[in-house]
């Protein structure tokens, strides 16, 4: 039953995509409705006019749209019922397809990991399958059809789904690289822009490295075994060499689709370009699935995880979170930022699973079983927060038509519902307590604070380390958002396009992020609900649960002991409340009291314009002073100078240039490289055509000799 | 029972906060041979400040006018998190020290949105200042906290003061480090000299003071007591974290009003030291800020290694 839901989930994004390629036949559905109503015409009137309704020139492109998009929402509630059920059942399910090659069935296996991560997609498509008809309206059939958007969203949900069924190799990677090319395809939907161009190549270049890596540590693990089945997979008996080797292989392949410094780069080109409802599945949710392909590859198939590979996970993590979140700082485009913040986001959670390895080595699986729960829940909470800022940007991009922070200004008064579900996004990222994200940075802190159980000195002084990195990480995340929410939302607004702007006038572009709006603050106070999910994952995976909160209640959270950590988020909520409406009413009883509004102090010079309000550069300078050696810096100013002995300033220009180092320290040496080798292979190439001859001759020399 | 003296310690905390910012005033008055205003000036600004009509940018949002009191009321919460008078109360239980440090968080980042909000340039550059700052100064506090957490193995305030309190005095060199990390970053973050002077406008070295610029009224009032409160807060952490001896562990009349006595006491011979400190040492340069926060985050960072070196059961 639960395996038809998740069956179900998967064809109906497929189907989804499918019915996106109607988009120019109409002729062909009205044809076949007439047909259909001519050989059945009793009893269907009703059922006619709608449908005919629909199939009008007029009402076509949007009754499409509105199918397409409703399709997909579909197979976001399967997948979220698919998922729920698997974890409450606490039970897998296993099956085979016999699709593909004829002695090569599809393995099928759903179990509590998978089910979470089917709970994730089915969160983020749904919001998507909400928000999508709204947005999509605003393109231009022409130039960008709804055909190949609505046929690749629907290709790249169904590759999502089907790498978390997969239970063999093959299988797998089938999955994993329909995910990989049909998001290459949205990449570079807008493909008229040659920067576009540019990134989706980029993205698919990195993907197939990636994938690559992916195929040989599956490869590395399958030469110690008979078969390519998870089953046969996890029976094979690694060399703790080899099984080092396989984990660097599945951490390079995973995690450069999970975006993880230095081979993220491709996360911030790519991100930004695709339409803003895909840039929020890419973000949100494919990142999780390349952490699925990590967790599954570690914890399922190699199974026993060494502590080492936990520090590597911590150091990659570290330098992911602080790198992700420097970069994110200095960005202008809205949309890039958010996708360095994922960068971040990401590292965040590949430091608490590295931690949750190095407990898990040490014996301690129950402090390893909390950093698991934490990675995971952190997965989740960054799931939702993140479709949330994406399709708030997808919102500001279709009112605004800007992505640029520093021309926007003041939307706050423009557009109060977005505004709203902007700042509970805002709140949600920088870890506020009261808002889900809060949450899986305490876990992530209480993981941390069990260091004292380790034998090991280093580990015992790396660790704290690495959760002072994790503090400062969340302190400059909040810096970060102060500066995305004030500058776009508050002040006064720095363009024409703010001034004209408006709220947008399509529910369902407001209703999808309300949702993942009310998602983030319902888990923020009721953490207790994913936790228990979670516990049945990690009892599914690790064989060990967290003992939570038996002894306080549910509205506790406890993760070790009561003793050591507690926290309530229901009980804070309460007295905040509190605390809030006494001052509030103390304050604003006496009438005499009433706000006044005045204009704004201007130091007595008069008339405040938007352009002295703090930029987004300026808001970020002390930050880039203070961090100077984290990027490379261009920062120019340009005086004109005129008069006399060039004394009046006429005019000033101030450019900054920000770079990620990883492009000139890592890929640009590795192009050279490439360059170089080339230009090697070249010299055979003469264009002389006796040389080609005499290397047909050696070659056919060669082959006899081989043969004989 | 429990509940209420919970209650009524958290009251306590709103109530004396101002206190604590009047003897501050009189010794640094003292100090540098000035006449003191009364001790219970601050009550009475905050008094006047509550009848007055507050004054809104005609350009501001929901946002700014929400804020003060979505900050006073964070501050609040992190005061029912901290043992005041006694320990063991339920509060302390429904949030730990992590979680506190999360509603300075909070109160922080709606003070600098509301810095941005009017577009003036002086809000934007004490939000740019003031989140600089505590972004460096947080994991030092962190690290200061976690080398105390760790001896005490929790994050609950209540049980590792407790631990402190049964261990007896022992001088440790990891709490040594731990206090002077946590007295720089209290510094820090309670906006006070070097870092910040809580007692001047002038434009270019304000950080907390060119963010609440245009509140006025019962807004400024609620910002002003928030801060006195932070001040406090910071105040009775390094005295009953460090020096906790006083401190109620029943919960008798007797027992809580030597609790209060005794945290008075503290807090009055620390507030005297705080104002030592602010005559003798100058403003810093902004950008010396960085220097003096990495050096507390290396004094955490020295608590920590000499926990794990020195102390640590194995």
């Amino acid at each position: 039953m639960i395996l038809l839901l998740a069956y179900g989930a998967v064809l109906f994004s497929f189907a989804s995509g499918l019915l996106a390629l109607m988009m120019d036949q109409r002729q062909v559905l009205l044809g076949l409705s007439q047909y259909w109503f001519k050989t059945f015409p009793h009893n269907h009137q009703y059922g006619r006019s709608v449908l005919e309704g629909r199939l009008q020139e007029a009402h076509y492109p949007d009754a499409l749209r509105q199918a397409v998009f409703g399709l997909l929402g579909l197979s976001g509630m399967f997948a979220v019922l698919a998922g729920l059920g698997v974890m409450v059942g606490k039970e897998a399910f296993t099956d085979q397809i016999s699709l593909g090659l004829p002695w090569l069935p599809w393995h099928v296996r759903f179990d509590s990991l998978s089910g979470f991560f089917y709970l994730i997609i089915g969160i983020g498509v749904g919001a998507v399958s909400l928000y999508g008809p709204g947005y999509v309206r605003a393109y231009d059939e022409g130039q960008h059809p709804f055909a190949a958007l609505g046929l690749f969203t629907g290709l790249f949900v169904s590759g999502m789904l089907l790498v978390l069924l997969a239970d063999d190799a093959f299988f797998f990677m089938i999955a994993w690289e329909l995910m990989s090319v049909a998001s290459y395809f949205l990449v570079a939907f807008q493909h008229e822009n040659p920067a576009n161009r540019r990134a989706a190549f980029l993205y698919l270049l990195m993907a197939e490295v990636g994938a690559l890596a992916i195929i040989l540590g599956f490869g590395v693990l399958a030469s110690f075994s008979d078969g390519f089945t998870f089953d046969a997979l996890r029976e094979a008996k690694l060399s703790s060499t080899w099984a080092s080797i396989a984990f660097v292989l599945a951490l390079l392949g995973f995690g450069m689709k999970a975006g993880v410094v230095p081979i993220h780069v491709w996360l911030p080109e790519a991100h930004p370009v695709a339409p803003s409802h895909i840039s929020a599945l890419m973000s949100g949710v494919m990142l999780k699935v390349a952490l699925y392909g990590l967790i599954r590859f570690c914890y399922d198939l190699i199974g026993d995880v060494h502590w080492q590979w936990g520090v590597v996970l911590l150091i990659v993590g570290t330098v992911s979170a602080l790198g992700g979140i420097l970069y994110a700082m200095m960005q202008v485009n809205l949309k890039r930022l958010l996708a360095y913040s994922s960068v971040e986001n990401i590292g965040i959670i590949f430091m608490v699973l590295g931690l949750s390895m190095i407990f898990m080595d040490n014996g301690q699986p129950q402090l390893a079983a909390l950093g698991f729960l934490a990675a995971l829940f952190h997965a989740f909470n960054h799931a939702l927060f993140k479709n949330l800022l994406f399709l708030g940007a997808g919102i500001l991009q279709h009112q605004t038509h800007e992505l640029n922070i520093d021309l926007m200004g003041g939307l706050i008064r423009r557009m109060p519902h977005t505004s709203k579900l902007f700042l509970v996004g805002c709140m949600s990222i920088s870890s506020l307590p009261l808002f889900n994200g809060f949450v899986s940075e305490w876990l992530a802190f209480q993981t941390a604070l069990q260091v004292d159980v380790l034998d090991n000195g280093v580990l015992r002084s790396l660790i704290p380390v690495a959760a002072a990195a994790l503090a400062l990480t969340a302190a400059l995340a909040a810096a970060c958002f102060v500066k995305v929410f004030g500058m776009i939302f508050l002040g006064q607004s720095r363009s024409r396009h703010c001034d004209n702007a408006h709220e947008v006038d399509d529910q369902g572009m407001l209703a999808g992020p309300s949702l993942l709006a009310g998602l983030c603050f319902l888990i923020g106070i009721f953490p207790g609900v994913i936790i228990s999910l979670l516990n049945s994952v990690a009892g599914q995976l690790l064989g060990q649960t967290l003992p939570n909160d038996s002894a306080l209640g549910w509205l506790w959270l406890a993760p070790v002991s009561a003793k050591q950590a507690s926290y309530s988020p229901p009980l804070v909520l309460i007295a905040a409340l509190i605390a809030g409406c006494i001052s509030f009413w103390y304050l604003r009883r006496n009438p005499a009291t009433v706000m006044r509004r005045a204009e704004p102090w201007d130091c007595g010079f008069g008339g405040l314009t938007p352009r002295m309000q703090y930029s987004c550069h300026a808001f970020t300078m002390p930050f880039r002073r203070i961090f100077a050696n984290a990027w490379i810096v261009d920062e120019r100013i340009d005086k004109d100078l005129q008069g006399a002995m060039d004394q009046d300033v006429a005019a000033i220009r101030y450019q900054l240039h920000i770079q990620d180092h990883s492009w000139p320290r890592l890929y640009e040496p590795i192009a050279r490289g490439v360059d170089r080798l080339a230009r090697q292979v070249g010299r055979i190439q003469t264009g002389n055509i006796r040389t080609y001859l005499g290397y047909s001759f050696a070659t056919l020399l060669l082959l006899l000799w081989v043969v004989s | 029972m429990n509940w209420l003296i919970a209650m009524l310690q958290t009251t306590l905390f709103v109530a004396l906060a101002p206190l604590l910012a009047g003897w501050l005033k009189c010794c640094k008055c003292r100090l540098q041979n000035r006449k003191a205003p009364s001790l219970f000036q601050p009550y009475r600004d905050l008094i006047k400040l509550t009848h007055k009509q507050p004054v809104v940018a005609g350009q501001a949002s929901w946002l700014f006018t929400i804020a003060p009191y979505l900050v006073f009321s964070a501050t609040v919460l992190a005061a029912t998190v901290v043992p005041l008078i006694a320990v063991d109360l339920p509060t302390s239980a429904s949030a730990d020290v992590i979680v506190m440090v999360g509603f300075f968080a909070f109160a922080r980042f709606f003070l600098a949105l509301a810095g941005l909000d009017i577009g003036t340039a002086f809000g934007g550059m004490g939000s740019s200042r003031e989140m600089t700052i505590s972004s460096l100064a947080e994991p030092a506090m962190l690290m200061a906290i976690f080398t105390l957490t760790m001896t005490a193995s929790t994050t609950n305030l209540s049980v590792a003061i407790n631990h402190v309190l049964n261990d007896g005095l022992m001088l440790r060199p990891s709490f040594v480090f731990a206090l002077l990390a946590l007295i720089l970053v209290a510094i820090a973050e309670t906006g006070r000299i070097p870092v910040d002077n809580p007692s001047t406008h002038l434009e270019l070295t304000m950080i907390h003071e060119a963010m609440i610029l245009e509140y006025s009224g019962r807004h400024l009032a609620l910002i002003e007591w928030a801060s006195q409160l932070k001040l406090m807060l910071y105040g009775v952490l390094i005295a009953n974290i460090f020096f906790p001896w006083g401190i109620a562990e029943t919960f008798t009349a007797q027992a809580l009003g030597y609790g209060l006595l005794a945290i008075i006491g503290k807090l009055a011979v620390l507030a005297i030291f705080l104002a030592l400190a602010e005559t003798l040492v100058a403003k810093m340069r902004l950008f010396r800020v960085q220097e003096y926060l990495s050096f507390a985050y290396l004094l955490g960072l020295l608590g920590m290694l000499s926990h794990i070196i020195l102390e640590a059961s194995r």
